[in-house]
């Protein structure tokens, strides 16, 4: 027994390092191939985190290999526009618009307006980023309407593989985090909790895995997260009780923190914008500082390439080894982040919910 | 810079998408599988249950059955000896009815070989008698021939008979 899990241990070893061994070879055979041209990794880095109009796939050889996607602006005086992004390839302008190359609005479809400045347009594009969202919403969509159907064909049956493990998350993230942190009335919010859960681990999921279609920056981008904080605020202060404002308005401190100079009121609110925002940044950096280390050790591969074979071997092993560390870790960053969201959106309504001690004791 | 500001472009679809995630999914999904975990929980609890009650009525049947068993095996018990006992009893009654019955037949016999014995004596005995008697009419009518004589015996006669009862 000790000896065969020896012997499987040895074969897993085995075959690890022969995995291993291609990527490495990969790397190196990557690399030779390119010209030895300076690597801006701090440009891969940005260009990967930061939105665009167009959705990049790879080179193949010289060639990009790229999905336009569809711009969708209001000019000023010329109304809404729709047309693909490849229009504006290489600072073509299109209709009066073009992607400015510099100035505070780099990157970004501009027009300019009668005055002769640059400005922004009403842009609704769909972006690499949106697209991204509508692919990761059709993939929870799936992840939760395959358990749905499930259990409308089997009442009263356990499930298992996929379905019991969609199950075995919800259920635990019901009963160990919204149910001790709401408390009494978790019912009613245990759906908005576990959408926003899901829809979080789908999109860090999907984040790390490479390959279009997933592979789109959406959680580490600001406006998400900035929607998904705005929700937790929306339900925290409209759901709030009786209670929670007179906490607010009227804490229980002693009357001159509260009178003349409302120092504890002021602290009280600001509290009120502190807890989204910090759910908010929290989940933005954390996303989108995964992604750039992996992105950054993967460009030391390429940085080594000019440092000649034996060097890039080297870096390439080291770099190889990093990044499959890494995104074990950022599969664990994926999980944690939706859990840690889904706990404290969980006790900022708990929170929201206070009742009178009278009615507590 | 760019990094930390939303996008509006950005936020329209976001927007836009996770309301439409939210308002599914928190109406058709995850209600759905909630509660089907839910019933099936109070399926399970309740089988659970259920389970226990039968276990229960079983094991209070099987000591009912058991308890039957035991008197039935009792009552055996008690039959059989009871039985034994009427056997040996009838046996013992029969044995001495037929003694009884033997030895009133032995009675009978020997009492029957005694009445035939005694007839057949008395039978013997009066033949005898008679024979006697002829023979001593002959004898006397041989000898009572002259009167002297006939004194003579009536003389023995009278003094046997005097001897006799003195």
């Amino acid at each position: 027994m000790k000896r065969s899990i020896r012997n499987l241990n040895n074969r897993g070893a085995e075959s690890f390092f022969r995995f291993f061994c291609l990527l490495l070879f990969l790397a190196v055979a990557a690399t030779t191939g390119a010209k030895a041209q300076d690597v801006d990794v701090k440009k891969i880095v940005f260009d990967h985190i930061q939105d665009s109009y167009e959705w990049h796939i790879t080179h193949w050889g010289e060639k990009p290999v790229r999905i336009p996607l569809p711009v969708i602006v209001k000019g000023e005086t010329s109304g809404w526009h729709v047309f693909l992004s490849s229009r504006l390839d290489r600072g073509n302008t299109h209709h009066g618009f073009y992607i400015a190359a510099e100035g505070p609005y780099a990157g970004k479809v501009v027009e300019k307006n009668a005055a002769g400045e640059e400005v922004r347009p009403w842009d609704i594009s769909l972006t690499k980023t949106a697209l991204a969202l509508l692919i990761n919403c059709a993939v929870l969509f799936a992840v939760v309407f395959v358990p749905v159907r499930w259990y409308r064909r089997h009442p009263g049956e356990v499930p298992g593989g996929f379905v019991g493990a969609v199950e075995m998350l919800t259920t635990s993230i019901v009963d160990d985090v919204i149910k001790p942190c709401i408390g009494r009335r978790y019912g009613k919010y245990a759906p908005f909790l576990l959408t926003a859960f899901y829809f979080i681990l789908v999109n860090n999921v999907l984040g790390i895995i490479s390959v279009f279609p997933a592979g789109g920056n959406t959680t580490g981008n600001i406006a998400v997260t900035f929607i998904l904080a705005f929700s937790v605020f929306l339900v925290v202060n409209i759901f709030g009780s009786r209670e929670y404002w007179k906490e607010i308005f009227w804490p229980k401190v002693p009357i001159w923190l509260k009178l003349p100079v409302p120092l504890m009121i002021f602290i009280e609110i600001f509290g009120v914008f502190t807890k989204p925002f910090a759910l908010m940044a929290r989940l933005f950096a954390n996303i989108m500082a995964g992604h750039s280390v992996i992105l950054g050790i993967t460009s030391l591969i390429f940085i080594s390439a000019t440092m000649g074979p034996l060097m890039n071997a080297g870096m390439s092993a080291v770099a190889i080894l990093f990044t499959v560390f890494m995104n074990c870790l950022e599969l664990l960053v994926a999980f944690i982040q939706a859990y840690v969201f889904t706990m404290l959106s969980a006790v900022f309504i708990g929170l929201a919910q206070a009742e009178p001690e009278k009615a507590r004791n | 810079m760019s990094l930390l500001v939303p996008d509006t472009g950005l936020l329209f679809w976001m927007v836009l998408s996770f309301g439409v995630v939210v308002f599914i999914l928190a109406k058709y999904g995850f209600p759905v599988i909630t509660r089907m975990v839910d019933e099936r929980k109070a399926l399970i609890d309740r089988s659970l249950e259920e389970a226990r009650q039968a276990h229960e009525q079983l094991a209070a049947i099987q000591a009912q059955s058991e308890e039957m068993l035991r008197r039935a095996r009792e009552e055996q018990g008690r039959l059989l000896t009871e039985a034994l006992e009427t056997k040996k009893q009838i046996l013992g009654d029969a044995r001495e009815a037929a003694e009884k019955q033997t030895r009133i037949q032995l009675e009978q016999a020997r009492k029957e070989i005694n009445d035939m014995k005694e007839k057949a004596l008395r039978e013997v005995r009066s033949e005898i008698a008679a024979l006697s008697v002829d023979i001593a009419e002959k004898v006397l009518r041989g000898k009572l021939g002259n009167e002297e004589e006939q004194k003579a015996v009536i003389e023995r006669l009278l003094d046997e008979r005097v001897i006799y009862k003195s």
